[in-house]
């Protein structure tokens, strides 16, 4: 049994939709990523963890208990928000302690509490002013402080670090990855980001549309995306998706884009099968071993170079497949570069299922 | 093109607004400030019926706080302007919480309580007197329900006619108190309401400690508008009680009115207009001065 338990938790408003059936489970002290394009039903579902807004069916457990029905405050979570939701008419200190305040602790072991947290998070400086007189980094880690200083069976994270600039964000996820290997925290985290989601996540949970696309690990989501969908949402550049058919041999694939470059599947498939080969920018690209079968001579249309790393927009037939080369790469623009495919790091989608076959 | 050099484009813009200003402006001057120059001229002087320019120093000053009436105007304006004021923020306040609880018809009663502040005071006041009037409104309806003993008859009591224009002006303005609070509301984050249900707090805590201390500049804006309203009230009392019975109801409105041009004592109600002002002087310039140097900020 696990220590989070969410099974087929349905939400609808009016004739709606928003949640259809989620099953989720995490054990105690996992980094649980809800992952998701904007609108997908991510912020419901954790509302409804929280008991902000009421599923219309299924349950939620936490701790073998059903907590449906019962009031946020006796849920024994805590929740950092998108906009920090910090009270302006409170200090720092004020905010930080409020929950305790309402949980009726006596002031002095609020103080003591209050201090430790924020020498956590190194804002002991800040606690007597008010939150119009922060940074958003800093309002970030009051926010962050304020859920931490009650000490929650169940972190809720509603797309934490949204708000911050590039730089900070990568910070704050740093510290927040530390804060969760340091006390073994259970986190339930929404964003629609997946570098953050792969970053911190033990598990993750892919949505789109209310409906739950894969579960799995980072590792598993990234390499074995459940569909199309997910492979295309995970990494950046996405991952190259070419459409075709099996050939007579079953073992290679004849692409719509290039029919008369064959490719080889990962795995046999059914001659005339309708397919999408989907193979990420990393899997092509430079091969000094000389391991990799597969190599072609590709005309190279754009170089991206972004200081790690050079992508190459490499053409093959009418399709554009994205490359990835060291950040020292120097290719000609305009001219074929030779590339090796790893075909065993490919995967198959069927063309009308958009499933992953192989 | 020769006429028109960007030179001449430019100052033509930077005079066409002062241009356009200038007559409304010179109005302004003319007929608010100018008057209000000529009215402490005259509160100065010796006029009775007629403006007179001669010197008379603080004397109709002193004349005036030595009228009973007067008196009697500013203990009616402070019974009057402080139920006015708190009573149309507590009622304000109350029905701006229960249309934020996102009810369905709210679109029908957001119109319904700001009706009343569409009509002009004379209406209100007038449509008061009809449903106070013991002999046709309210009294008598009741009792001619089967309820013989019922008496509401508070506009003919001398003691108890200040509070019916109390009522009038309530019903007219609280809708409007509860615009400018429902407004302060809706600007209120929802997830800073979430956050704070998750901490633990109570709805009633929520209200007392987070929403209510962030609806200050709405409650100064209401208390100011309240309380020059208060003061500058005339018409409403004219409509419903002409100031009585007797004159159990004058407000220094009606005083500076009847004195000024009625009983031929210009100089006490120039007087009793400057007092007014000053009044209203107290009020709005502080709060003036601190939404300038918020602006600033
Ligand atoms: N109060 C509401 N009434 C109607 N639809 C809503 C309401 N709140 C959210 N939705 C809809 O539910 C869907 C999911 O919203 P949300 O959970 O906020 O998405 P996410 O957090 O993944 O961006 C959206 O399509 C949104 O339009
Ligand atoms: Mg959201």
């Amino acid at each position: 049994m696990a220590f989070i338990e969410i099974e087929r938790l349905e939400r609808s408003i009016g004739a709606h939709n928003i949640l259809k059936g989620i099953d989720v489970s995490l054990d105690k002290g996992g980094f649980l990523v809800l992952l998701g394009p904007s609108g997908c039903g991510k912020s419901t579902l954790l509302n409804a963890i929280a008991g902000l807004q009421p599923p219309t069916a299924g349950d939620i457990r936490i701790d073998g208990d059903s907590v449906v029905g019962l009031h946020p405050s006796k849920r024994d979570i805590a929740m950092v928000f998108q906009s920090y939701a910090l009270y302006p008419n409170m200090t720092v200190g004020q905010n930080i302690g409020f929950p305790l305040e309402m949980a009726g602790i006596p002031k002095a072991q609020r103080e003591a509490d209050i201090a430790t947290v924020a020498r956590t998070l190194q804002i002991g400086h800040l606690l007597d002013r008010r939150p119009a007189q922060l940074s958003g980094g800093q309002r970030q880690r009051v926010a962050m402080a304020r859920a931490l200083v009650r000490k929650p069976r169940l972190f809720l994270f509603d797309e934490p670090l949204s708000n911050l600039d590039a730089k900070l964000r990568v910070e704050v996820r740093a510290e927040i990855k530390r804060l969760h290997q340091q006390t073994g925290a259970t986190i339930i985290y929404v964003t629609h980001d997946q570098i953050e989601a792969m970053t911190l996540a033990t598990q993750i949970v892919v949505m789109k549309e209310g409906e739950i696309q894969q579960t799995g690990t980072p590792a598993e989501i990234y390499n074995r995306p459940a569909n199309m969908f997910v492979a295309d949402f995970m990494g950046s550049p996405p991952m190259n998706m070419l459409p075709g058919q099996v050939a007579e041999d079953g073992a290679h694939l004849i692409p719509e884009a290039a029919p008369d470059t064959p490719l080889p599947l990962p795995a046999p498939l059914a001659p005339g099968r309708k397919v999408v080969l989907g193979i990420r920018p990393e899997n092509i690209g430079d091969d000094p071993t000389g391991a990799v079968p597969l190599r072609l001579d590709l005309p190279v249309e754009i170089v991206e170079p972004t200081g790690s790393d050079v992508f190459l927009w490499l053409r093959l037939g009418s399709a554009l497949l994205t490359a990835r080369l060291p950040g020292n790469a120097q290719p000609p623009v305009g001219a074929p570069y030779p590339v090796a495919f790893d075909m065993t790091r490919a995967v198959v989608f069927d063309a009308d299922s958009r499933q992953r076959i192989a | 093109m020769a006429t028109t050099s960007p030179g001449a484009l430019r100052r033509l813009q930077d005079w066409l607004p002062r241009l356009v200003l200038a007559p409304s402006f010179a109005l302004v001057l003319v007929f608010v400030y100018g008057f209000i120059v000529w009215t402490a001229v005259l509160s100065m002087s010796t006029s009775r019926i007629l403006p007179v320019y001669k010197w008379a120093g603080f004397d109709a000053y002193e004349r005036l706080f030595a009228q009973p009436n007067w008196w009697m105007a500013l203990k009616n304006l402070a019974i009057f302007g402080s139920l006015y004021i708190i009573v149309c923020i507590a009622l304000g306040l109350f029905l701006a919480i229960l249309l934020d609880q996102r009810i369905r018809i709210e679109g029908v009663l957001r119109p319904i309580y700001l009706y009343p502040m569409a009509l002009s005071f004379v209406v209100t006041g007038t449509a008061w007197k009809w449903f106070l009037n013991p002999g046709m409104g309210f009294q008598n309806t009741v009792r001619g329900w089967g309820w013989e003993s019922f008496t509401f008859d508070w506009l003919v009591r001398p003691d108890m006619a200040i509070y019916t224009v109390a009522i009038a002006g309530i019903w007219q303005a609280s809708g409007f108190v509860m615009a400018m609070f429902l407004a302060g509301l809706r600007g209120i984050d929802s997830e800073m309401l979430k956050a704070a249900t998750v901490d633990g707090a109570s709805t009633f805590t929520i209200y007392r400690r987070i929403v209510i201390p962030l609806l200050r500049p709405a409650f100064l804006s209401a208390v100011i508008v309240l309380a020059h309203m208060a003061i500058k009230s005339y018409d409403l009392v004219i409509a419903l009680t002409g100031g009585g019975p007797g004159n159990a109801t004058e407000l220094p409105s009606t005083f500076m009115y009847s004195y000024t041009f009625t009983r031929s004592q210009m100089a006490v109600g120039s007087a009793s207009a400057m007092i007014m002002l000053m009044g209203i002087a107290a009020i709005m310039v502080p709060y003036l001065y601190s939404e300038l140097r918020e602006e600033k900020r």
